[in-house]
């Protein structure tokens, strides 16, 4: 199988952003019309980064990224707005699964390094981040067997309509 | 080896030795959703193969968050509801009913249940000895279609509180000052397990205060073991017989011990923009409150109705404050009424809102206006919950939130108790 290799820019956020900041409580009444509810994708954490983010970008942020509420729709309007994969230093257990569920890559990796706009590339198999623009490379930690079968069927519901059970 | 609660429900519930770091397949014993995550939720269902729900009878659907709706595209999203509960037979809690984990609390939960909601206040039933967690809506959807779900066993820690709490400290406090010392990460992945004699004593509606923000460390579940006091509550609620002792092995291994002196807690108060930003209320005597909210499913019991009209019965509210209540769940709301808390409260200057989360996420019913700060009895700070990001949102006790809204300022209840 050829190797995949994911490339897009980094739009970089800090530590603790929380699933309001992700997708805000106050746009529920767009939970029904995903389109419209993905315009708002990130706003409070940064107001252009819907504007500015291109199909295969990453967002790269520090630690407990998407603590909070339990709302799926948080990795869904981020898969919306075209991320590819999400680099952290660490995720908030609910959205990590949520993210998995959705077939959205969540990566546990060292973020320090990687600024506003680097290229990256990542190799979903080999477990690395190549940082095009600084020429340095970072591995992440392993998805886990049980949650990369679910991410490797595109999602949960993928997963389950493909098996038809949970088989671990 | 013994085993920690989560060990013990899990290893039940799995049929298997289940221990920490382990991944289970475990039967869940309810499963709800709400409705904000309910119509994804809903979706994700019927795009799986399988169409049926495991058991309609422990599949519950509430309308709490948007009650009653403020716009029509979240009236639709309860049409949506209303007709996949007629279609399917599951429990339906409509517009009015209340949050769906104080009515989780009253009407459902069991002890060594495993629970799984859409929202990640589900962890709530854990003062109930029930493994009650909450995930996204793709898992809630397939464990109302299987019946089951997998985790990973989580470690736990424990939290050993002992001594008693001061007049005008109380649970609340205790849980905002444990997620101060750890920190809004300080749990991710863990079990939280209270014991001690502090809890041991503890009452259910402050167990479940305490509970309800174990996520807000990150925690999987907020534990405590199943006990008379549990027992009492259970057989207050008509469901007596539903009582089963849950509680850890005195050999169960933790990841580590955090020790709590109960005197030792002052009141607290979590500052903008994060649960863990935490001080003491008297170190925020400056601060003043444009709003003050007493409700949500972390403080919005009957004993919460009952300690804010005791606090305002025969005085004013504060000139320039708004001060909103609102009870938990119907129940609350007409035990209130009965009480004559709902009558001290209006009396006081008090707005009464309808059972339900009211402002708590934003939606409506409280939401702030630009640089406006609101004192809250609920969980969460997070810049731009209550609607607004120029907004600006204190979490304290019900004791302190009724003390401030007499104040105007952020106020140490015990300055007027």
């Amino acid at each position: 199988m050829a190797e995949h290799i994911l490339r897009g820019k980094a739009f970089k956020f800090g530590d603790g952003i929380s699933t309001d900041l992700i997708i805000a409580g106050k746009y529920a009444h767009l939970r029904s019309n995903l389109p419209e509810l993905a315009k708002h994708a990130m706003e409070d954490a940064n107001p252009e980064f819907v504007k500015l983010v291109k199909p295969g970008d990453f967002i790269v942020a520090g630690s407990n990224f998407g603590l909070g509420s339990s709302r799926e729709h948080a990795p869904l309007v981020i898969k919306l707005a075209g991320v590819s994969a999400i680099l952290a230093k660490s995720f908030a257990r609910i959205f990590f699964r949520n993210a998995i569920n959705q077939g959205v890559p969540a990566l546990i990796c060292p973020t320090d390094g990687i600024s506003e706009g680097d290229t990256l590339e990542i190799n979903l198999e080999a477990g690395l981040v190549h940082n095009v623009t600084k020429n340095e490379s970072y591995s992440f930690t392993k998805i886990p067997p049980t949650m990369l079968s679910i991410l490797n069927e595109g999602g949960l519901i993928p997963y389950i309509n493909k098996h038809g059970d949970l088989k671990l | 080896m013994g085993k920690t609660i989560s060990e013990k429900i899990l290893s039940v519930k799995s049929g298997s030795d289940a221990r920490a770091g382990d991944i289970v397949i475990s039967a869940v014993d309810l499963v709800f959703v709400q409705d904000t995550t309910g119509p994804l939720t809903i979706r994700q269902f019927k795009s799986g193969n399988k169409q049926t729900l495991a058991a309609p009878r422990r599949t519950a659907l509430f309308i709490d968050h948007a009650s009653p709706s403020p716009n029509r595209q979240l009236s639709n999203d309860h049409i949506f509801m209303r007709e996949f509960a007629a279609g399917t037979g599951c429990l339906l809690f409509d517009a009015g009913s209340g949050v769906c984990h104080q009515v989780v609390a009253e009407q459902l939960a069991r002890p060594g249940d495993v629970i799984v909601g859409s929202d990640s206040h589900t962890v709530t039933a854990g003062a109930l000895g029930a493994f009650a967690t909450g995930m996204g809506s793709s898992d809630v959807a397939v464990a109302m279609s299987l019946g089951k779900t997998w985790f990973r066993v989580p470690e736990t820690i424990g939290i050993k509180v002992t001594g008693k709490f001061a007049r005008g400290v109380g649970a609340k406090d205790l849980v905002l000052y444990l997620i101060g010392m750890i920190g809004s990460d300080g749990a991710t992945y863990k079990a939280l397990e209270f014991m001690g004699s502090a809890v041991e004593n503890m009452p259910v509606w402050q167990r479940l205060t305490v509970s309800n923000m174990a996520i807000e460390a990150g925690a999987k579940v907020g534990l405590f073991c199943s006990d008379d006091i549990t027992k009492k509550y259970l057989k207050s609620q008509g469901r007596g017989q539903e009582y089963t002792p849950i509680s850890a092995d005195a050999d169960a291994v933790y990841e580590r011990m955090i020790d709590v002196a109960a005197d030792q807690l002052e009141p607290m108060v979590a500052m903008p923009h994060a649960v863990d930003n935490t001080a003491g209320a008297k170190s925020l005597a400056h601060i003043r409150v444009d709003q003050v909210f007493i409700g949500t499913c972390t403080n919005g019991r009957l004993e919460d109705m009952a300690e804010a009209a005791s606090m305002l019965k025969n005085k004013k509210v504060h000139a320039g404050v708004r001060l909103l209540v609102c009870p938990a769940s119907k129940k609350v709301f007409t035990e209130s009424i009965s009480a004559g808390h709902i009558q001290a409260i209006i009396e006081a200057g008090g707005i009464i809102l309808p059972p339900g989360c009211a402002g708590c996420l934003g939606l409506h019913q409280g939401a702030l206006g630009d640089k406006e700060v609101c004192l809250s009895t609920a969980n969460r700070n997070f810049k731009g919950r209550m609607g607004n990001p120029e907004g600006e949102i204190y979490l304290a006790s019900t004791a302190t939130a009724a003390a401030s809204a007499l104040t105007g300022k952020i106020c140490d209840p015990r300055e007027v108790l």
